[in-house]
């Protein structure tokens, strides 16, 4: 656990200090909403469309941010120095997926305000609880496989390659139960609670493959 | 070393024999389905082939656990045959879902079909598993990444039929619930001795190709010792175990 | 069955070309791996032989070396 407490820290301290990912990710995301309003020819949007505009763009920011999770690590020898360590290897898994979501929390914090003015129709603030609830969900699956995926691209020649390549595919049935979830949510007459079911999906995504990153992680560290 | 060749003889004559006996069923004994007629004959090939495909990457995924436990080579080659031969089965089961549905639908591609749209996102899937094994050089990293992948993505096969499944407003008719539930005895007798051809063909050729690799290992082993180090070409960069 | 007796069946006249399609596909994917198997199997073979003829070329010089032996 203080293994875990450790790594995060000195992440979130390095993102603090260099400003590197973080930014980098908002301001995807805002290239993106311009993208998508010149794309669609269409000054605001509701409801599916909307759920789907923000998926699609919180999660290619997802996966530009997992791209950078390991770098120092790769290039700074973290790994071989972690490897020595006498500690819990999943420590390392648990303490990235950590910093992958509150790094998604805190873009959500900018991104989703900045899609609330810029694109969406109806007013933000009613559905605002219910789609936190489904954005955290999702977070936690980007979070994992974010990680999980960035961990082995991180030892490929082409790992800038690898990563989307892998984890588009299998964030696919995660981004199917968030577009559906916050489809409702984001409707001109919406309710304020997305769809059980869809949450129930993305909750059960979440769980088999946090267990699963989790059995299969030891393997991808040692050498 | 095993030798992988065993047993293929009696394989193959099995295969064959399944093979011709369903095809004669399909073409000669199955009635014609009242809704779809004779299109319907598709179906013995199609959904066998994507059956075969799907537990076919769950099997390289099996096997990857194999690996990972064992530290055994052997069960990652295993595994990369495997998955290999399900890509070259699943490509196989789309291209055939797709005449498929042109004709009994009108459109190449059918979204509203949950069985066709998540068989293509696993097939996606999978077909970064070569890519993902040729990037990485060293082999004993490779054989383990690739492991850790199979794993992973033959969890996945489940739970991205699942999603994909309950996303579909309307479903279109299960004319197969699997084992062929609701289907005419006659007809079911037919598909079943397709399934059992279409998985006995998988496993020949997964033997086939086992043997093939093994014998080039082989071969490449004397070779290095008969004419030294210099007359064997340096593997580079290759997808495949070695 | 309601979605697909909406639409109607095709006539084995026109049903049929789809049908040799799809399996012609089957066929030539077979073809095609029996076709990849057949260059390799070559290539196996090649190694073989001059895996082959090697050996006799050794089999030979020894041969040749035990004649002379007593000589010497």
């Amino acid at each position: 656990m203080s293994t875990v407490l450790a790594v995060l820290r000195k992440d979130l301290r390095l993102e603090l200090r260099t400003f590197e990912t973080l930014p980098a990710m908002a301001l995807f995301s805002l290239s993106t909403f311009v993208i998508f309003h010149f794309g669609f020819n269409q000054a605001a949007i509701a409801g599916q469309l909307a759920a789907g505009v923000l998926t699609v763009t919180l999660l290619f920011a997802a996966l530009l941010g997992a791209g950078r999770l390991f770098v120092a690590e790769r290039e700074q020898g973290g790994f071989d120095a972690f490897l020595l360590a006498p500690v819990d290897r999943n420590a390392l898994l648990v303490a990235k997926a950590v910093a992958m979501f509150i790094f998604l929390a805190v873009l959500e914090v900018i991104a989703v305000p900045a899609f609330g003015l810029l694109l969406l129709g109806p007013p933000l603030g009613p559905r605002l609880p219910g789609l936190i609830a489904v954005l955290a969900l999702a977070d936690l699956g980007l979070a994992v496989i974010g990680t999980f995926v960035s961990a082995i691209a991180i030892q490929t020649r082409a790992r800038d390659l690898i990563a989307p390549i892998i984890g588009l595919p299998l964030l696919i049935p995660a981004l199917i139960a968030t577009a559906r979830a916050a489809g409702p949510l984001l409707a001109a007459h919406g309710s304020g609670s997305p769809p059980t079911k869809w949450i129930a999906i993305l909750a059960l995504y979440d769980v088999v493959f946090a267990l699963i990153a989790y059995a299969v992680f030891d393997y991808l560290l040692e050498d | 070393m095993t030798t992988f060749g065993r047993g293929l003889r009696t394989l193959v004559l099995a295969t064959v024999l399944t093979i011709i006996v369903a095809l004669a069923l399909v073409f000669f004994y199955a009635p014609l389905d009242a809704d779809q007629g004779f299109i319907q004959k598709i179906f013995y090939l199609h959904v066998p082939l994507a059956i075969v495909s799907l537990c076919g990457f769950v099997f390289g995924g099996l096997l990857a656990i194999g690996h990972l436990r064992t530290r055994n080579r052997a069960w990652d080659m295993r595994s990369y045959v495997a998955i290999h031969m399900a890509l070259i089965f699943g490509v196989g089961g789309l291209i055939t879902g797709s005449i498929w549905a042109k004709a009994s639908w009108g459109h190449w591609w059918d979204w509203s079909d949950p069985t066709l749209t998540s068989f293509l996102i696993v097939l996606l899937l999978f077909a970064t598993y070569q890519p993902l094994r040729f990037s990485i050089e060293d082999p004993e990293r490779q054989a383990r990444y690739a492991s850790v992948f199979a794993v992973v993505a033959a969890a996945f096969v489940p739970l991205n039929f699942i999603a994909v499944r309950l996303a579909q407003q309307f479903v279109h008719p299960r004319i197969l619930t699997l084992g062929g539930g609701n289907l005419p005895g006659s007809m079911r007798l037919t598909f079943l001795v397709s399934l059992l051809g279409m998985a006995l063909l998988y496993a020949t050729l997964w033997k086939y190709e086992m043997t093939a690799k093994n014998a080039r290992i082989q071969v490449r082993r004397l070779r290095r010792s008969l004419l030294g180090d210099d007359s064997v070409r340096p593997l580079g960069r290759s997808a495949a175990p070695s | 069955m309601s979605a697909l007796a909406v639409s109607p069946a095709l006539a084995p006249g026109k049903a049929a070309p789809y049908v040799i399609a799809a399996y012609a596909v089957f066929l030539a994917i077979v073809l095609i791996y029996v076709a990849i198997m057949a260059r390799r199997l070559t290539r196996t073979e090649k190694d073989v032989q001059q895996l082959k003829r090697e050996l006799d070329q050794r089999a030979a010089a020894a041969e040749h070396k035990d004649e002379r032996e007593p000589v010497l």
